[in-house]
């Protein structure tokens, strides 16, 4: 009966044939569908990152090629830039307030949102609207009007005889960065959306247990919604922070990094140096620097998060 | 005295009215100065009350000739194209790569995946100087490409999205096709991609108004006023050291900020309900 086992064989081997044809199927199908993002990731992420990692070893100016010069850019930015460490310094001003100010407004007026009343649809929505402005080119315009010495700002305090002058707010080294942070915790919108959507999430049955255990509101608030709130709170954060650390168009062109640099976010002098004066090895150092200083916050960020961020499924 | 439980309610209701309602005055007071400042005279645009002295329509007719000959008729063409184009690749080629991601199997599928996440936190802006090396070399500055290309091709926050989405799918819905015949691209175009219908609307409009509002990439690679968008030329036309018309800068910059606004009104919930599912900002 040795036919027999011939044709299992033969029969197994077109199997494998036919295994081995869907396989390669479908594997370039799967290629085929993740390749527009592929092709993404490559040449506009990879690629140019991995390359400017060379770049920032090399002096490379806009209008000459690049030459070895090994860590020279690293050590001239730590030990001989001040304008560097100005510019870490604001940014981290910046972040350090207006994040905790964006999130603060975004969690109470979610708070207040939590019960419908009348026109509470109405409410939402307008305090949503800056959060879809606020990154545009004309709300940083009629920001730098109405914080400018003729704005309607000054009109406010100047009429209510709060102060006698009118000043400048966006060009004066101590408040200037004060504009730019309002501007920050103006559009909590969107985390004031995202808060609603964790709230919501609260089973109710928790209040009527603190009730019962004669927990008043704020009693409430800290030992419940607070707790289950940290997962979204922490996302926010995360969220926030990273978007914040790299503001650029509300200071260029509000205030444009001045007066006396005060204002100098590290986007702007990223720009500045690496573009407008075209260090371009000089910029790439800037640009790993900042890189690799934003992954080091968000990690620290998630490895402090299991000491305060609360997550239901630990007891399963 | 004692007030009952309704009374109580009530009073409560009118203070949420009075408080919630007087902030949100206060909250859009710059965007309504902005409305109120476009129709004042000229000499007045500043002032901070919101009864514009005068209605005038005219600061409409002068700021929309714009500057150096070019209209902002050129401007908001120039910003529908870039932001259109965007927004239409960035939705159809993001799902398509999402369901790669989830529907499809090949080698280094979890691979690819695991860096889309970690790009996803990604910012932008720590990208311009390396991609403006490399744009600057192929020979792309000055068109189009460097501001529309990276923008159009799936970036790893919707491609993340739509993962979520499609996850959320029934495989019952491919098997069935899969049964009759459908190829795996007939299944994404005939399954797929009808019911990401709520989730292409949200990715769109959020790429629509990030891309409209996009500052920088403009500002690194065009080099020619017929090209700029309208967040270019309000940036120019704004210049606080060479304006004189103020009333017609604020109706430039509150033309600039119309489509935004209309699309907010008509798509709300689609962008509301997106950001609490997704945490778009």
């Amino acid at each position: 009966m040795n036919n027999k086992f011939e044709a299992l064989d033969s029969v197994r081997s077109l199997d494998a044939g036919m295994n081995k044809k869907k396989w390669i199927k479908e594997n370039l199908t799967g290629y085929v569908f993740i390749l527009p993002w592929l092709i993404g990731f490559l040449a506009f992420l990879a690629f140019p990152l991995l390359r400017s990692l060379y770049y920032s070893l090399t002096e490379y100016t806009i209008v000459g090629d690049p030459s070895w010069v090994g860590l020279r850019n690293y050590i001239e930015i730590f030990t001989d830039d001040p304008k560097f460490w100005t510019s870490l310094k604001v940014t981290f001003y910046y972040v350090v307030f207006a994040v905790p100010l964006r999130l603060a407004s975004a969690l109470a007026l979610a708070l207040v949102f939590r019960k419908a009343r009348p026109f509470t649809n109405f409410y939402r929505a307008a305090y949503y609207v800056p959060s879809i402005l606020g990154g545009s080119v004309a709300i940083s315009v009629i920001w730098r009007q109405l914080f400018s010495s003729q704005g309607a700002f000054n009109d406010f305090l100047v009429g209510m005889g709060i102060m006698s002058n009118r000043i400048s707010w966006i060009g004066h080294p101590d408040y200037a960065i004060w504009t730019i942070i309002l501007l920050a915790a103006w559009q909590f919108g969107s985390p004031m959306i995202i808060f609603l959507a964790g709230l919501k999430q609260i089973p109710k049955g928790l209040y009527e247990a603190a009730e019962i255990d004669g927990a008043g509101k704020v009693q409430q608030f800290f030992s419940v919604t607070l707790p289950l709130l940290t997962p979204v709170i922490f996302f926010n954060l995360i969220m926030q922070m990273v978007k914040m650390f790299m503001v650029f168009t509300q200071v260029y062109i509000i205030t444009e990094g001045g007066p006396l640099n005060r204002t100098l976010v590290y986007a702007v002098y990223l720009y500045r140096k690496g573009i407008s004066n075209g260090y371009l090895g000089y910029g790439s150092a800037l640009a790993w620097i900042i890189l690799v200083l934003l992954t080091i916050v968000t990690i620290v960020l998630f490895k402090t998060s299991n000491k305060w961020v609360y997550y239901e499924s630990e007891g399963e | 005295m004692n007030l009952t439980f309704s009374q109580k309610e009530k009073l409560k209701n009118i203070l949420f009215q009075v408080l919630v309602g007087g902030f949100c005055i206060f909250m859009l007071y710059p965007l309504l100065w902005m409305v109120a400042g476009s129709l004042k005279s000229s000499g007045n645009a500043l002032s901070a009350t919101l009864w514009p002295d005068a209605m005038q329509f005219r600061n409409y007719l002068e700021g929309w000739r714009g500057f150096g000959g070019v209209s902002f008729l050129t401007f908001f063409r120039n910003s529908f194209f870039i932001s259109g184009t965007a927004t239409i690749g960035q939705i159809i080629l993001a799902s398509f790569s999402a369901f790669g991601f989830t529907r499809t199997r090949f080698i280094g599928q979890k691979f690819w995946f695991a860096i889309m996440i970690a790009t996803v936190l990604v910012p932008g802006q720590i990208l311009r100087i390396p991609q403006y090396i490399m744009f600057n070399q192929w020979g792309w500055v000055g068109s189009y490409l460097p501001v529309i290309l990276p923008q159009m091709l799936p970036v790893p926050f919707f491609t993340f999205l739509m993962v979520q989405f499609v996850r959320g799918i029934p495989t019952e819905l491919d098997e069935a096709a899969e049964i009759d015949g459908c190829s795996k691209f007939g299944i994404f175009f005939k399954i797929i991609l009808p019911n990401l219908k709520p989730v292409l609307v949200t990715a769109g409009i959020f790429r629509f108004y990030w891309s409209w509002n996009d500052f920088m990439t403009p500002l690194l690679y065009l080099q020619s006023v017929t090209k700029y968008p309208v967040s270019i030329a309000l940036k120019m036309f704004s210049d606080p050291n060479a304006i004189t018309n103020w009333g017609a800068m604020f109706a430039m910059t509150f033309l600039s900020i119309l489509p935004t606004i209309i699309l907010f009104i008509f798509f709300q919930r689609y962008l509301i309900d997106g950001v609490a599912f997704s945490g778009i900002d």
